[in-house]
Protein backbone atom coordinates (compact mmCIF):
# COMPACT_ATOMS: atom_id res chain seq x y z
CA UNK A 1 0.00 0.00 0.00
CA UNK A 2 1.31 3.45 -0.93
CA UNK A 3 0.53 6.20 1.24
CA UNK A 4 1.47 10.32 0.65
CA UNK A 5 2.24 12.65 3.22
CA UNK A 6 2.23 16.41 3.25
CA UNK A 7 3.54 18.13 6.02
CA UNK A 8 2.65 22.48 6.21
CA UNK A 9 4.28 24.63 8.50
CA UNK A 10 1.59 25.43 10.62
CA UNK A 11 -0.82 28.53 10.12
CA UNK A 12 0.83 30.71 12.80
CA UNK A 13 4.60 29.90 11.91
CA UNK A 14 5.94 32.23 9.46
CA UNK A 15 6.78 30.29 6.40
CA UNK A 16 9.51 32.84 4.49
CA UNK A 17 9.89 30.30 1.30
CA UNK A 18 6.38 30.57 0.76
CA UNK A 19 6.17 34.59 0.73
CA UNK A 20 9.02 34.70 -1.46
CA UNK A 21 7.19 32.57 -3.58
CA UNK A 22 3.62 34.60 -3.41
CA UNK A 23 5.62 37.52 -3.69
CA UNK A 24 7.22 36.53 -7.26
CA UNK A 25 4.30 35.09 -8.53
CA UNK A 26 2.42 38.15 -7.90
CA UNK A 27 5.28 40.18 -9.48
CA UNK A 28 4.31 37.61 -12.23
CA UNK A 29 1.40 39.26 -12.57
CA UNK A 30 -1.04 36.57 -11.14
CA UNK A 31 -3.28 39.26 -9.40
CA UNK A 32 -5.72 36.65 -7.92
CA UNK A 33 -3.21 34.69 -6.09
CA UNK A 34 -4.59 35.43 -2.02
CA UNK A 35 -1.62 33.16 0.12
CA UNK A 36 0.27 30.56 -0.69
CA UNK A 37 1.98 28.03 2.09
CA UNK A 38 4.67 25.65 0.96
CA UNK A 39 5.46 22.38 2.24
CA UNK A 40 7.15 18.74 1.86
CA UNK A 41 5.40 16.07 0.43
CA UNK A 42 6.91 12.43 0.93
CA UNK A 43 5.40 8.97 -0.60
CA UNK A 44 5.47 5.78 1.50
CA UNK A 45 4.96 2.41 0.44
CA UNK A 46 4.47 -0.15 2.84
CA UNK A 47 4.54 -4.23 2.87
CA UNK A 48 0.36 -3.74 4.22
CA UNK A 49 -2.85 -4.00 2.56
CA UNK A 50 -5.06 -3.33 6.12
CA UNK A 51 -5.74 0.12 5.38
CA UNK A 52 -5.89 1.15 8.93
CA UNK A 53 -2.66 -0.29 10.08
CA UNK A 54 -0.76 1.07 7.34
CA UNK A 55 -2.46 4.58 8.29
CA UNK A 56 -1.50 4.15 11.47
CA UNK A 57 2.42 3.23 11.25
CA UNK A 58 2.60 6.57 8.61
CA UNK A 59 1.36 8.06 11.92
CA UNK A 60 3.89 7.02 13.71
CA UNK A 61 6.43 7.91 11.13
CA UNK A 62 5.68 11.51 11.24
CA UNK A 63 5.27 11.71 14.58
CA UNK A 64 8.44 9.88 15.81
CA UNK A 65 11.10 11.29 12.81
CA UNK A 66 9.01 13.34 9.56
CA UNK A 67 7.02 16.03 11.04
CA UNK A 68 8.51 18.86 14.20
CA UNK A 69 4.68 18.85 16.05
CA UNK A 70 5.72 22.44 17.01
CA UNK A 71 5.61 24.27 14.05
CA UNK A 72 4.61 21.63 11.30
CA UNK A 73 1.19 19.51 10.69
CA UNK A 74 0.23 16.68 7.89
CA UNK A 75 -1.91 15.42 6.36
CA UNK A 76 -1.61 11.44 5.01
CA UNK A 77 -3.87 9.99 2.41
CA UNK A 78 -3.70 6.93 0.47
CA UNK A 79 -2.08 6.93 -3.17
CA UNK B 1 38.06 17.01 33.02
CA UNK B 2 37.07 15.24 30.62
CA UNK B 3 34.81 16.16 27.68
CA UNK B 4 33.59 14.48 24.61
CA UNK B 5 32.66 15.94 21.44
CA UNK B 6 30.32 13.94 18.90
CA UNK B 7 30.94 13.73 15.11
CA UNK B 8 28.67 13.35 12.42
CA UNK B 9 29.00 12.88 8.81
CA UNK B 10 28.78 16.88 7.64
CA UNK B 11 30.50 17.97 10.71
CA UNK B 12 32.63 20.97 10.29
CA UNK B 13 32.88 22.08 14.00
CA UNK B 14 33.96 19.45 15.58
CA UNK B 15 37.98 20.15 14.97
CA UNK B 16 37.80 23.77 16.25
CA UNK B 17 35.91 22.66 19.28
CA UNK B 18 38.17 19.73 20.18
CA UNK B 19 41.38 22.40 20.06
CA UNK B 20 39.08 25.00 21.54
CA UNK B 21 38.67 22.04 24.59
CA UNK B 22 42.20 21.10 24.97
CA UNK B 23 43.92 24.53 24.43
CA UNK B 24 41.24 25.13 27.56
CA UNK B 25 43.15 21.68 29.93
CA UNK B 26 39.97 19.45 29.00
CA UNK B 27 40.85 15.38 28.47
CA UNK B 28 38.97 15.66 25.00
CA UNK B 29 37.97 12.50 22.82
CA UNK B 30 36.13 12.65 19.68
CA UNK B 31 33.18 10.08 18.79
CA UNK B 32 31.92 8.85 16.03
CA UNK B 33 27.86 8.93 15.68
CA UNK B 34 27.78 5.50 14.95
CA UNK B 35 29.14 4.20 18.42
CA UNK B 36 26.97 2.95 21.11
CA UNK B 37 29.42 4.17 24.01
CA UNK B 38 30.13 6.92 25.39
CA UNK B 39 33.94 7.55 27.06
CA UNK B 40 33.75 8.63 30.53
CA UNK B 41 32.91 12.49 29.87
CA UNK B 42 32.27 15.51 32.56
CA UNK B 43 30.97 17.68 29.33
CA UNK B 44 29.22 16.62 26.03
CA UNK B 45 29.73 18.72 22.66
CA UNK B 46 27.82 18.35 19.86
CA UNK B 47 29.39 20.66 17.27
CA UNK B 48 27.86 22.90 14.21
CA UNK B 49 28.11 21.67 11.27
CA UNK B 50 25.51 20.04 8.38
CA UNK B 51 24.61 16.49 9.90
CA UNK B 52 23.55 14.22 7.08
CA UNK B 53 23.24 17.01 5.10
CA UNK B 54 20.46 18.95 6.81
CA UNK B 55 18.50 16.25 5.39
CA UNK B 56 14.56 16.17 6.51
CA UNK B 57 14.59 18.92 8.67
CA UNK B 58 18.30 20.33 10.30
CA UNK B 59 19.57 18.07 13.11
CA UNK B 60 16.61 15.72 12.85
CA UNK B 61 18.59 12.86 11.55
CA UNK B 62 21.44 12.93 13.95
CA UNK B 63 19.21 13.00 16.60
CA UNK B 64 18.01 9.59 15.76
CA UNK B 65 21.66 8.15 15.74
CA UNK B 66 23.09 5.41 17.87
CA UNK B 67 25.12 7.86 20.06
CA UNK B 68 22.28 10.57 20.46
CA UNK B 69 20.58 7.66 22.36
CA UNK B 70 24.17 7.50 25.19
CA UNK B 71 23.66 11.39 24.82
CA UNK B 72 20.10 11.59 26.18
CA UNK B 73 21.01 8.94 28.87
CA UNK B 74 23.87 10.93 29.88
CA UNK B 75 21.67 14.46 30.33
CA UNK B 76 18.92 13.05 31.63
CA UNK B 77 21.87 11.46 34.80
CA UNK B 78 22.79 15.39 34.33
CA UNK B 79 25.96 15.63 32.41
CA UNK B 80 26.57 18.47 30.93
CA UNK B 81 25.87 19.09 27.25
CA UNK B 82 26.53 21.78 25.17
CA UNK B 83 25.03 21.76 21.44
CA UNK B 84 26.74 24.99 19.32
CA UNK B 85 25.11 26.00 15.71
CA UNK B 86 23.54 22.66 14.22
CA UNK B 87 24.41 20.55 17.40
CA UNK B 88 21.58 23.04 18.50
CA UNK B 89 19.44 21.87 16.54
CA UNK B 90 19.77 18.57 17.07
CA UNK B 91 18.99 18.89 20.47
CA UNK B 92 15.95 20.66 19.87
CA UNK B 93 15.08 17.66 17.67
CA UNK B 94 15.95 15.23 20.47
CA UNK B 95 13.50 17.23 22.71
CA UNK B 96 16.06 17.68 25.21
CA UNK B 97 15.78 21.09 24.68
CA UNK B 98 11.88 22.81 23.48
CA UNK B 99 11.27 24.61 20.97
CA UNK B 100 12.16 25.42 17.37
CA UNK B 101 14.53 26.70 14.74
CA UNK B 102 13.39 28.31 12.33
CA UNK B 103 14.59 28.92 8.43
CA UNK B 104 16.40 32.80 9.03
CA UNK B 105 13.93 35.76 8.94
CA UNK B 106 16.03 36.89 5.86
CA UNK B 107 16.15 33.70 4.01
CA UNK B 108 19.68 34.03 3.72
CA UNK B 109 22.45 31.91 5.19
CA UNK B 110 24.08 34.80 7.77
CA UNK B 111 27.90 34.24 8.96
CA UNK B 112 29.52 37.46 10.53
CA UNK B 113 30.34 37.91 14.12
CA UNK B 114 27.29 39.41 16.26
CA UNK B 115 27.10 41.34 20.19
CA UNK B 116 25.81 39.08 22.64
CA UNK B 117 24.18 39.85 26.01
CA UNK B 118 24.75 37.57 28.99
CA UNK B 119 21.06 37.82 30.38
CA UNK B 120 22.00 35.20 33.41
CA UNK B 121 24.89 33.76 34.24
CA UNK B 122 23.49 31.73 36.95
CA UNK B 123 24.38 28.14 35.60
CA UNK B 124 27.78 26.02 35.02
CA UNK B 125 27.95 27.22 31.65
CA UNK B 126 28.39 31.38 31.84
CA UNK B 127 29.42 31.46 36.02
CA UNK B 128 32.72 33.27 34.57
CA UNK B 129 30.92 35.85 32.59
CA UNK B 130 29.33 38.97 34.47
CA UNK B 131 25.69 39.70 34.11
CA UNK B 132 24.83 41.80 31.63
CA UNK B 133 28.74 41.51 29.65
CA UNK B 134 28.74 42.16 26.18
CA UNK B 135 30.49 39.23 24.04
CA UNK B 136 31.46 39.13 20.67
CA UNK B 137 31.33 36.03 19.12
CA UNK B 138 30.41 34.21 15.36
CA UNK B 139 27.53 33.58 14.18
CA UNK B 140 27.31 30.75 10.91
CA UNK B 141 23.45 29.36 10.22
CA UNK B 142 20.60 29.16 7.84
CA UNK B 143 18.52 27.89 10.24
CA UNK B 144 18.99 29.50 13.58
CA UNK B 145 15.57 31.46 14.22
CA UNK B 146 14.53 30.40 17.28
CA UNK B 147 10.56 30.16 18.03
CA UNK B 148 8.89 28.56 20.77
CA UNK B 149 5.08 28.67 22.23
CA UNK B 150 4.53 31.77 24.63
CA UNK B 151 3.92 29.17 28.20
CA UNK B 152 7.72 28.29 27.22
CA UNK B 153 8.75 31.44 26.70
CA UNK B 154 7.50 32.72 29.73
CA UNK B 155 9.05 29.91 31.30
CA UNK B 156 11.91 30.37 29.96
CA UNK B 157 12.17 34.39 30.91
CA UNK B 158 10.59 33.65 34.24
CA UNK B 159 13.39 30.93 35.17
CA UNK B 160 16.67 32.51 33.74
CA UNK B 161 16.81 29.90 31.12
CA UNK B 162 18.50 32.44 28.44
CA UNK B 163 21.99 32.90 28.72
CA UNK B 164 22.45 34.70 25.84
CA UNK B 165 20.49 37.70 23.33
CA UNK B 166 21.58 38.93 20.51
CA UNK B 167 22.31 42.85 21.06
CA UNK B 168 24.24 45.62 19.78
CA UNK B 169 27.75 46.93 20.55
CA UNK B 170 26.09 48.87 23.38
CA UNK B 171 24.04 46.17 24.76
CA UNK B 172 20.94 47.06 23.35
CA UNK B 173 18.55 44.46 22.81
CA UNK B 174 15.71 45.46 19.79
CA UNK B 175 14.67 43.71 16.60
CA UNK B 176 17.29 46.25 14.55
CA UNK B 177 19.88 43.45 16.19
CA UNK B 178 18.07 40.65 15.92
CA UNK B 179 20.19 38.68 12.70
CA UNK B 180 17.74 35.66 12.36
CA UNK B 181 14.57 36.88 13.62
CA UNK B 182 14.82 34.87 17.06
CA UNK B 183 11.45 35.61 19.48
CA UNK B 184 12.60 37.41 22.12
CA UNK B 185 16.25 38.13 20.64
CA UNK B 186 17.36 34.56 21.80
CA UNK B 187 20.75 33.29 20.99
CA UNK B 188 20.53 30.26 23.39
CA UNK B 189 18.61 28.87 25.76
CA UNK B 190 18.89 26.08 29.06
CA UNK B 191 16.86 23.01 29.58
CA UNK B 192 15.25 23.49 33.12
CA UNK B 193 17.98 21.56 35.13
CA UNK B 194 20.47 23.83 33.33
CA UNK B 195 22.60 21.09 32.59
CA UNK B 196 21.84 21.46 28.75
CA UNK B 197 22.56 24.55 26.40
CA UNK B 198 22.06 25.15 23.17
CA UNK B 199 23.26 28.25 21.41
CA UNK B 200 23.64 29.27 17.97
CA UNK B 201 27.11 31.20 17.54
CA UNK B 202 30.33 29.92 18.13
CA UNK B 203 31.98 30.30 21.84
CA UNK B 204 35.00 27.91 19.93
CA UNK B 205 35.93 29.98 17.16
CA UNK B 206 36.84 33.14 19.80
CA UNK B 207 39.42 31.27 22.20
CA UNK B 208 42.42 33.13 20.35
CA UNK B 209 43.00 36.93 19.97
CA UNK B 210 45.47 35.86 17.12
CA UNK B 211 42.62 34.65 14.60
CA UNK B 212 39.43 36.26 16.45
CA UNK B 213 39.09 37.53 19.90
CA UNK B 214 39.05 35.39 23.54
CA UNK B 215 35.76 36.15 24.06
CA UNK B 216 34.41 32.24 24.13
CA UNK B 217 36.92 31.32 26.51
CA UNK B 218 34.90 32.97 29.31
CA UNK B 219 32.23 29.64 28.25
CA UNK B 220 34.86 26.70 28.18
CA UNK B 221 36.37 28.07 31.40
CA UNK B 222 32.75 28.17 33.57
CA UNK B 223 32.37 25.13 33.01
CA UNK B 224 36.01 23.97 34.20
CA UNK B 225 36.08 25.86 37.29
Amino acid sequence: MKLAVIITLKKDVLDPQGKVIEQTLQNMGINSLKNLRQGKYIEIELDELDEKKAHNTVENICKKLLVNLIIEEYKITKI
Amino acid sequence: MNSTVIVFPGSNCDRDVATALTKLQFKNKMVWHKDNNLPKSDLIVIPGGFSYGDYLRSGAIAAKSNILKEVIRAANSGCLILGICNGFQILIETGLLQGALLRNRSLKFISKDVYLKVINNDNKFCKNYKKNNIINLNIAHNEGNYFTQKDHLKELEDNALIPFKYCDKEGSINDNNNPNGSINNIAGILNNKKNILGMMPHPERMIDSLISNTDGIGLFNSILN
